[in-house]
């Protein structure tokens, strides 16, 4: 049956699908994707990349396990659409290793024990990055306010704001 | 999310002109709040127009000796700005104390203005809402209404306005300077968001075909005295149960001005100017404080379950007030 057929769907006969050439660079290297013009950031890494360590919680901003650095800065990339971020750099788990060299922040989630099951770690680890870059985190308070975007389920909190700390303290020496 | 078709803007004259040649088209800039509801199909544009790529993405300092913040400016960058910590230093606690840090990246100014409601049923598609589809009926007046206004509802809708930024713009008397294909006007910050009444699908009094420019403030900063508290049901990353914005200018222990704005309690932020001038040149004393709460909650009305937003408000006023004078008791 032909789309013209479906006389029940008339939204269907009209539907036309708008791509674009975006270029990001993504981990360091810089990609030419063509994407729907609807196309998340994350859907982007996740469905055309195949870079699955940034994951989709709620897919609404609230979760933070989709959490990326975009030009150093974490973002929620379930809200951003990839044709308006032609020319970023974006960073995502699977960029901050250096060869089998785990980045610090990594390390320190396993060395603290901040994760039961994982699902919200990879957005937990970009995001205390962005903390790190920001500078404005002071305190414990401001800590935990700062990764408030992040939810973590299991409740591995307590954990992951020693990583945190450490982080923080490891950025001053 | 449904299909759209999508343009990026390079400057605002073409953004303008691209809306007004396309049917059912909306601008789009940190989209933290629009393509959310996109996704639930509660607001479902047919074009998108990007505006990140014009130029209003500066905070500089006004003829007048105020600061104009551009539209486009992200709601972190605002708030950690130096200026703004310095001389504005309620707005940059209001704007901190909403969203997250990953929303705060992205989420422009001129967003915040218009970030809709966070009503339950606006956001429960199989509920009628008068905001979402005009005619359909409030679901919140006879049903779960905790989130709800207390100030200045009508019977079509008892939503509030989720902006903690604009609870601290209302106290600064800012002025939102927009453009259209009419030119540009100015909108002082009280007139800009609007009360339910019998259009609740209207949040504000910017037309569809007009972008917003800037939000510039006023020299009057208090930044000696002022305070901004929210409640909410956890410590961070909620949205506000009861919030406040206190600016107050004092002479010693004597206010001479005050200025009292409530968030999380009406469809816009709320002032009560009558009952913030009862504490012209008055002494700062608790007593002195709750008569004016007293007064700001004069009027207001509760529904089935945010009676404790009353009380609430009463408590909240007498505290901002006590911190902003910083007085213990």
């Amino acid at each position: 049956m032909t789309n013209s057929e479906r006389k029940d769907q008339p939204e269907a006969a009209t539907f036309s699908v708008e791509k674009r050439k975006v270029s990001l660079t993504i981990n360091g290297v810089k990609q030419e994707i063509e994407v729907e013009v609807w196309t998340s950031i994350l859907d982007l890494l996740r469905e055309h990349l195949h870079l699955t360590g940034t994951k989709k919680g709620c897919d609404h901003g609230q979760c933070g396990a989709c959490t990326v650095l975009m030009d150093g800065k974490r973002i929620n990339s379930c809200l951003s659409l990839a044709v308006m971020h032609d020319g970023a750099e974006i960073t995502t788990v699977e960029g901050l290793a250096t060869g089998d060299k785990l980045h610090p922040v990594q390390e320190a989630f396993i060395e603290h024990d901040a994760f039961q099951c994982g699902y919200c770690t990879p957005g937990q680890i970009c995001s205390t990055i962005g903390l790190v870059n920001e500078g404005k985190a002071k305190t414990l308070e401001d800590i935990r306010d700062l990764m408030s975007g992040n939810i973590c389920r299991c409740g591995a909190y307590n954990n992951i704001v020693k990583v945190v700390q450490e982080a923080l303290e490891r950025s001053r020496s | 999310m449904r299909p759209f078709s999508f343009t990026k803007a390079g400057d605002i004259a073409s953004a303008l002109k691209i809306n007004s040649e396309t049917e059912k088209a909306k601008f789009i800039a940190g989209g933290t709040n629009l393509l959310d509801l996109m996704k639930f199909d509660i607001m479902h544009p047919k074009h998108l127009i990007d505006i990140t790529g014009v130029a209003l993405k500066t905070i500089e300092n006004t003829e007048d000796g105020g600061l104009r913040l551009g539209a486009l400016v992200s709601n972190a960058d605002t708030a950690y700005h130096e200026e703004v910590e310095k001389r504005y230093p309620l707005l940059s606690n209001a704007i901190l104390a909403g969203a997250s840090a990953q929303l705060r990246n992205k989420a422009t100014n001129g967003g915040n203005l218009l970030q809709r409601t966070r009503c339950y049923y606006f956001y429960d598609l199989t509920t009628p809402c008068n905001k979402r589809e005009p005619g359909t009926g409030c679901s919140a007046i006879n049903g779960y209404n905790r989130l709800h206004a207390i100030f200045g509802a009508s019977e079509q809708c008892i939503a509030t306005h989720p902006s903690d930024m604009c609870v601290a713009l209302a106290a600064l008397e800012a002025t939102v300077q927009v453009t259209g294909p009419n030119g540009d006007r100015s909108i002082a910050f009280e007139d800009f968001h609007r009360l339910p009444g019998d259009t609740p699908e209207k949040d504000s009094n910017l037309s569809e075909d007009e972008i917003i420019i800037s939000i510039d403030l006023p020299p009057k900063g208090f930044s000696e005295n002022f305070t901004y508290i929210k409640n909410r049901d956890r410590a961070s990353y909620s949205f506000a149960l009861v919030s406040m914005a206190v600016g107050l200018e004092m002479e010693n222990d004597t206010i001479k001005e005050a200025r009292i704005a409530l968030g999380g309690v009406a469809h816009k932020p709320w002032r009560n100017k009558e009952a913030e001038a009862l504490l012209e040149n008055k002494k700062a004393t608790k007593e002195n404080f709750e008569k004016v709460a007293d007064a700001i909650i004069n009027g207001a009305k509760a529904y089935q379950y945010n009676e404790f937003k009353i009380e609430l408000a009463r408590r909240t006023v007498v505290r901002a007030l006590m911190q902003a004078a910083k007085i213990d008791k």
